[in-house]
């Protein structure tokens, strides 16, 4: 089985989020960025796969070259080989069809990815992805196995779980559940090491136009102080949630 | 061109989110000035829709999709955008139509704006406010494409009246086998329950109720609220409360209008999933404790005497 493991390069959730030059970009400025923690939950999975059932596993990642070191993380927790397309992520559409390239040309059975990530949220690309393709696909999974070509899936709804059969080639979009965060791992000097010599391939973007463009940054209002009340005067919460929040 | 609204339904009847999309949908389509629609599937009543301003329904009634498939639905919402003529397509943000949104992007060839708080500021460059950051910061996003997706946030707009003397029709799609790649095998939900995504009030709970044993109080509370219950990470990677509980940046997201946290400390990591709620209320030991500094009220108390007494007082408000 070959399984293209994609990857988003994010801002630590602990990042502080400002904007610069007018509110028009993000302020990368000491910023720490990780595998977005939804794609790691689905490269850990990846890597079951691969020591269990003989997987090979490629990441991927549409960005510039500082997203590199994200990509070399990724080999040195056990992913074999790496390709980053050379273009800014910035619409959802642009990268998923980038995405698609990749997969048509490399072959792969089976597309994992996070059910969103952590900067943008818009929680589009794995569904596009599979779309273009025209692969089975399944969101906001929790379980997957693989027998042959036969693929038996969980996925939550809400209030519960739905069970999925599908067939590969597929697009999964996985999150906490397809293993545990206990399951993730961090990688040793050995994989670290290794990692220095395995493949990371840059390709050049198709030239396709963005399907949304970003003008402007906002950061929300500045929330007012905690209004602390006695823990012997809970008639006065209820009353404030009553008639000054009105949300009971 | 015209504005078409998926109203997204559950066992035959709306959410509130449904309503929310019709709300939005309406107001849109009279910034456009054109044509408004929307499209159910296996809804059992649709005239509710009217009192939010769906002048046209068109319901859908098809068997195979008792069970929700992913593209089934894709493939009806694309049949009735082009029924319509829409060019712009208004969804929801619950989790079945996160799932078909994308999809339908592709089919119709559209740009795709998700997590969108308001209506558009301008509509020419079509443009929209969208949350992002885990709701640390906003976006404003132009849309290039003739075809537009809008994914509102739940609880972003609003549900908004708007009357209308509404009519509906039956709308006739034809699904081929390809459209069921993906089959459901099996359906396991706990019934009768609020779930976190539907619930006007959400109750969570830490680390600071010392065990499994304690949630009585919560489930209490969240009765009496008719609320849904939650719980911090650390309490269901302990194994304290199950997973589907699990409120935070890498469990579920929640929106509420109400959002009351017991014996959490705020991690920054739970305040990015749980932040896009109304108002929050924080009962904890530690007055130092982070969560403090998000919440809108705030008790400083031991959760094993604050919760009973805000359970034996909400009951009097309730009842007087």
């Amino acid at each position: 089985m070959k399984i293209l493991v994609c990857i988003s390069h994010v801002p630590d959730t602990t990042s502080k989020i400002n904007f610069t030059e007018n509110d028009t970009q993000f302020d990368t400025n000491g910023v720490q960025y990780v595998i977005n923690p939804y794609d790691e939950f689905s490269l850990t999975r990846a890597m079951w796969f691969k020591e269990k059932q003989g997987a090979s596993i490629t990441v991927v990642n549409v960005g510039n070259a500082t997203t590199e070191p994200t990509l070399r993380k990724a080999l040195a927790i056990g992913a074999d080989a790496a390709i980053r397309v050379n273009a800014l992520a910035t619409d959802g559409l642009f990268v998923a069809k980038q995405l698609a390239e990749v997969v048509k040309n490399g072959g792969y059975d089976l597309v994992l990815t996070g059910r969103e990530s952590i900067d943008y949220n818009g929680g589009m690309v794995p569904g596009m992805l599979a779309s273009l393709l025209d692969y089975n696909f399944v969101n906001g999974c929790v379980g997957i196995e693989v027998t042959g070509t036969t693929v038996s899936l969980t996925r939550e709804i809400d209030g519960g779980n739905e069970t999925h059969a599908a067939t590969l080639p597929m697009v999964v979009a996985g999150q906490k559940g397809i293993v545990e965060e206990s399951d993730l791992r961090i990688p040793n000097m050995r994989g670290i090491m290794m990692a220095r010599k395995k493949p990371l391939t840059v390709l050049e973007p198709l030239d396709i136009a963005n399907a949304t463009s970003v003008q402007s940054y906002e950061k929300p209002a500045p929330k007012g102080a905690v209004k602390l009340i006695e823990a012997d005067n809970i008639d006065v919460l209820i009353d404030l949630l009553h008639n000054e929040a009105k949300v009971i | 061109m015209s504005v078409l609204v998926f109203a997204d339904s559950s066992e035959g009847k709306f959410k509130k989110s449904a309503f929310e999309v019709v709300s939005y949908g309406k107001k849109v389509a009279e910034q456009l000035g054109t044509a408004f629609t929307v499209v159910t599937i296996n809804a059992s009543e649709v005239s509710e829709l009217y009192t939010y301003g769906a002048e046209k329904v068109l319901r859908v009634s098809n068997d195979q999709l008792r069970t929700f498939n992913a593209k089934g639905y894709t493939s009806v919402i694309q049949q009735a955008a082009a029924a319509v003529n829409a060019s712009v397509v208004v969804l929801d943000s619950s989790i079945n139509v996160l799932h078909v949104a994308p999809m339908l992007a592709v089919a119709m060839q559209a740009g795709y704006a998700s997590n969108v708080v308001a209506l558009p500021s301008e509509i020419a460059p079509f443009t929209i406010k969208r949350k992002a950051f885990s709701n640390k910061g906003f976006s404003n996003t132009t849309m290039n494409t003739e075809n537009k997706i809008i994914g509102v946030a739940k609880n972003s707009y609003g549900v908004h009246e708007n009357p209308v003397t509404g009519t509906s029709e039956s709308f006739d799609v034809i699904l081929s086998e390809s459209d069921f790649g993906v089959t459901s095998e099996k359906v396991e939900k706990a019934s009768g329950k609020v779930t976190i995504a539907d619930a006007d009030t959400v109750v969570s709970a830490g680390r600071g109720l010392k065990g499994p044993e304690n949630w009585g109080m919560i489930e209490e509370l969240a009765d009496v609220l008719g609320a849904a219950t939650a719980c911090s990470k650390p309490v269901s990677d302990l194994g304290w409360r199950p997973h589907g509980e699990h409120v935070g940046q890498t469990g579920k997201p929640v929106a509420s209008n109400l959002y009351i946290a017991i014996g959490i400390s705020g991690a920054i990591q739970h305040l990015a999933g749980i932040n896009a709620s109304k108002v929050k209320v924080v009962i904890n030991t530690d007055p130092e404790a982070p969560f403090f500094k998000a919440a809108d009220y705030g008790i400083v108390g031991d959760a094993f005497e604050v919760v009973p007494a805000l359970i034996d007082k909400l009951k009097a408000f309730k009842a007087a």
